[in-house]
């Protein structure tokens, strides 16, 4: 373990941005070194404060330091980044039930529940609740240390599109100020190249509303473009939002559309249900 | 050049065509129906495609060669030359405004070939 720490924390510090926090904060969560821990989940979050896994990673050593108010508001913003991430919905599953919320806590469990059916400590949890006993604190679903790949949290937000072709990548959702609002982008070298476009795209909406108006076209219901290496669909899910998606080449513009159209009907729902 | 513009409001369905200037967004050459405000729309082109080319460079994809604004009741389509994957290259965008049913693919072609024309 304190070999781990030592790798983890060297590689780290080699490359801050990377997030392989989640794994050195959990890791040291483990052996109980909480300020440690807690130290690197801040740092972690001041680096990716959409990361749903790194509040999660927080909100587990605010719950080991009893600081049951600041885990709950940590778990309850997991959520809103990425509903269905497990962790979170088990968190406050488990903090519903400190405070005698046992309808509420049942209600996150069935929700983890429903995405991921196989996972026994799910069942486990519901069961131990419903005869008095309070569930475990959770574990992490993806930080844990023995889990090997350290990119595998880093495009959480994508989870809003979950179970679309090219959910990990390629899907990019942002608001009106080029904040990012789910899903991940990565170019052909696999650099994280979220923010950057995030903030490009920024104020597209409303200059392509602007021109479809001045041209007596209606309201803009989707932007195509082809690149030299790639192809773009731009489609805006509301008014505010803006929805990047981005293939290569060889997918034609058509099909791009077709798939942007799901993703749209897919981030309209997760938006509404966020609201 | 208006030659040039014959080739893409040739296409049915194209309610007018436009040379812009990518840098400032001044009209250089235009054949547009009445009613189409050129200068106004060749400003926001220029712009729109100035946000689209940073934001494609950044992802990955290269600068765009062809790109379309599709609305309720038509569509802008534009070809960016070579120049214009440059800011401040002098570029040149053709521009295209159709109605909803425009072939699509057939004015992209026309407005392939003058770019190629026009550089």
């Amino acid at each position: 373990m304190a070999d781990d720490i030592r790798a983890l924390s060297a590689q780290l510090a080699q490359d801050p941005q990377s997030l392989v926090f989640l794994r050195l904060g959990e890791a040291l969560r483990r052996k109980g070194q909480l300020d440690a821990a807690l130290r690197v989940a801040m740092n972690g979050l001041e680096r990716h404060p959409h990361l749903a896994d790194a509040h999660d990673l927080y909100a587990r050593i605010l719950t080991d330091k009893r600081d049951y108010e600041r885990a709950f508001d940590e778990w309850d913003m997991a959520v809103r980044i990425a509903p269905n991430h497990t962790g979170a919905l088990k968190g406050l599953a488990f903090l519903y039930f400190k405070v005698g919320d046992l309808a509420q806590a049942e209600s996150h469990l069935e929700a983890a529940r429903k995405v991921e059916p196989d996972d026994p400590s799910i069942d486990q949890a519901i069961t131990m609740m419903r005869g008095g006993v309070s569930p475990p604190v959770p574990e992490p679903t993806v930080a844990s240390p023995t889990v090997a790949s350290p990119t595998l949290g880093a495009l959480d937000e994508a989870r809003v599109f979950a179970g679309l072709e090219g959910a990990n990548e390629g899907l990019l959702l942002i608001d009106g100020a080029g904040r990012v609002l789910g899903g991940a982008l990565r170019d052909r070298a696999g650099a994280d190249v979220t923010d950057a476009v995030a903030a490009y795209l920024a104020g597209v909406s409303q200059e392509a509303a602007r021109t479809a108006k001045l041209l007596g076209l209606g309201a803009w219901n989707g932007l195509s473009a082809e690149g030299q290496q790639g192809n773009v669909h731009l489609a805006h899910p509301t008014p505010e939002a803006l929805l990047l998606v981005v293939r290569e080449r060889g997918i034609p513009l058509g099909r791009l559309a077709i798939l942007a159209h799901r993703a749209t009907a897919m981030a309209r729902r997760w938006l509404e249900r966020g609201t | 050049m208006s030659t040039a513009l014959d080739l893409i409001t040739r296409v049915r369905g194209v309610r007018g065509a436009m040379l812009v200037s990518a840098d400032d967004g001044i009209v250089i050459a235009e054949q547009l129906m009445e009613g189409i405000k050129g200068g106004a729309v060749a400003a926001l082109a220029a712009s729109l495609a100035g946000r689209l080319r940073r934001a494609m460079e950044a992802a990955g994809t290269g600068t765009s060669v062809f790109w379309h604004l599709q609305a309720e009741q038509g569509a802008l389509l534009v070809v960016p030359d070579g120049n214009s994957s440059v800011a401040g290259g002098g570029g040149i965008l053709v521009v295209a405004v159709a109605e909803p049913d425009v072939n699509i693919g057939l004015v992209r072609l026309e407005l392939l070939r003058v770019a190629e024309t026009v550089v």
